[in-house]
């Protein structure tokens, strides 16, 4: 059942059939970096593996609620499933990889950190993100890179209405077809560089895709400072 | 928060574990609205023989034999914690009539041909085991588990609402406008049972479907009317419907295979269903009404 890699000895189980979610979060705060972890029987509760600050590889062998993984750093979680609202929320550093699909708001407010949704994630994917690098392998929903201020979202599916709605610099890549733009985010041309950091982020996820089959959009920087004749765009 | 799940069965061979099968789901809602729950359902022998007329009630604090003495006509009555079924081989709007008449202060839950609606106060695994849940069967059924904003934690306040014939409502979400809508609904002659802001989602929709439009037609016209946020599954006797405001900031996925279609709040909620691994998973779009019949 357990998919942990490495030496057997430095995997630490916690089952949470007798553990509750508190003992998880509280013993993955007091490890030591370079562990490996090990969560039996997650059957969907809320905020495992939060808050983690240490170099450690958690694998949750099963389907986690909201907010999975939330405020990462350093640490590489895997879920061999799908999440709930907000995995990887706030994420500053380390990776998190949802074998699954994801819920709304996958990556929000993330500054730093890969996370990669191998299926499909749904509504506002990126939502604020700050610097996170977003790899999805299906498809993402309505309003995905909503107000994003940094970092890239690559999408290998389609897109749904209103990407990247008021977007600030976040650079968005997508292979399958945008339902619809939102405000202030406009196709740009896919140049070398982008399909070099493409190329890069689709390696680190492990997600085999032509980059030069992917668009490229971004921001118009028509919304950055106040203009009145944009004032319907607000 | 509260808590929504809800299967169509398509397959006849899984009608007997309909009700097995909302046991799990309700217990995987149970922490997004530990302060009371209900289920509706749809064809469950057991509760609604075929061929009787079912009226579902919230209990009157008596024992079956004497509800079922005091509707009278031939009717019996199951107790299933604090709600009661009556059944009698009248027609649905007869026995309606017969029960109010019996009980005018009782607050009728649900009535049609083959719906019964259990609804109460306390943990919903408690209420699963009042209702007897895990031995129903049926076509479709949905559960509810409510976390309550708007309105007192009682009975009357727990959902499902079922305000006309097979029709049943659950919502997670809060109407902004529910008392301007409700004013115009009374100022029509409508009467509500509580100042739940759910119940006034259902009683307009009930009022669509009095004046001739489809379910589809009427949750889109609760999409014009209705502001706030809501995910709703709405369910009349043939037809299972999902739709959600335009913001869509409630939790909802929907899967569904060949031998069943159902929606939750949460995945965890589906991820005991047969099948689960293969199905087609997705979350409904904003104000998009998905609607499934059989």
């Amino acid at each position: 059942m357990a998919t942990v890699t490495g030496p057997p000895a430095t995997v630490t189980t916690v089952d949470l059939q007798t553990a509750s979610v508190r003992d998880l979060n509280a013993a993955l705060h007091t490890t030591v970096g370079g562990m490996a972890w090990h969560v039996a029987h997650p059957d969907g509760a809320h905020n495992l593996a939060v808050g983690i600050d240490a170099d450690l590889d958690v694998v949750i062998d099963g389907h986690a609620g909201y907010y999975c993984a939330g405020m990462n750093q350093h640490a590489t979680v895997t879920v061999n499933g799908n999440v709930g609202v907000g995995v990887a929320e706030n994420m500053m550093s380390g990776t998190v990889r949802v074998r699954g699909n994801a819920s709304q708001s996958a990556g929000a407010t993330a500054h730093g950190g890969l996370l990669v949704i191998e299926g499909d994630a749904s509504a506002r994917c990126g939502i604020s993100m700050k610097g996170v690098d977003i790899v999805v392998g299906g498809s993402v929903g309505h309003m995905s890179a909503f107000m994003g201020q940094a970092g890239r979202l690559v999408v290998c599916g389609d897109a749904g209405d209103a990407l990247g709605d008021s977007l600030y610099e976040a650079r968005i890549y997508v292979k399958g077809t945008v339902k619809s733009l939102g405000a202030d985010c406009v196709e740009k041309p896919l140049r070398d560089e982008h399909l070099a950091e493409l190329s890069e982020l689709l390696k680190a996820a492990g997600i085999d895709e032509d980059p030069a089959a992917f668009r490229r959009y971004g921001s118009a920087r028509d919304l950055y400072h106040f203009k009145v004749d944009n004032s319907s765009a607000y | 928060m509260c808590g929504i799940a809800g299967l169509q069965v398509r397959d006849p061979s899984l009608e007997p574990r309909l009700g097995e099968l909302l046991t799990g789901m309700l217990h995987q809602a149970a922490e997004r609205g530990p302060d009371s729950a209900g289920v509706a359902l749809y064809g469950d022998a057991r509760l609604t023989p075929p061929g009787h007329a079912a009226v579902s009630l919230l209990s009157p604090g008596l024992p079956a034999e004497e509800i079922a003495a005091r509707v009278g006509g031939g009717a019996d009555a199951v107790v299933a914690g604090q709600s009661v079924v009556v059944r009698s081989l009248v027609t649905v709007a007869e026995l309606e009539r017969a029960v109010r008449d019996a009980f005018p202060e009782a607050i009728v839950t649900g009535r049609g041909s083959d719906l019964a609606v259990l609804k109460g106060v306390g943990h919903p695994d408690t209420l699963a085991e009042e209702f007897a849940l895990g031995r129903a069967s049926g076509r479709q059924g949905i559960v509810h588990t409510r976390m309550a904003t708007e309105s007192a934690v009682t009975p009357e306040g727990a959902h499902p609402f079922s305000v006309a014939e097979d029709l049943c409502l659950v919502h997670n979400g809060s109407f902004a406008n529910h008392a301007t809508i409700r004013r115009e609904l009374r100022a029509a002659g409508v009467v509500f049972d509580s100042e739940n802001d759910s119940e006034v989602g259902a009683r307009f929709v009930a009022a669509q479907l009095a004046q001739g439009y489809d379910l589809e037609k009427s949750l889109r016209l609760l999409c014009e009317r209705f502001d706030g946020f809501y995910t709703l599954l709405v369910t009349t006797g043939d037809t299972f419907a999902v739709v959600r405001d335009a913001i869509a900031c409630k939790p909802a996925v929907i899967a569904e295979t060949d031998a069943w279609v159902a929606m939750a709040s949460e995945y965890r909620c589906l991820a005991g269903l047969p099948g689960i691994e293969s199905a087609r998973i997705f979350e409904p779009e904003p104000e998009e009404v998905y609607t499934w019949q059989r």
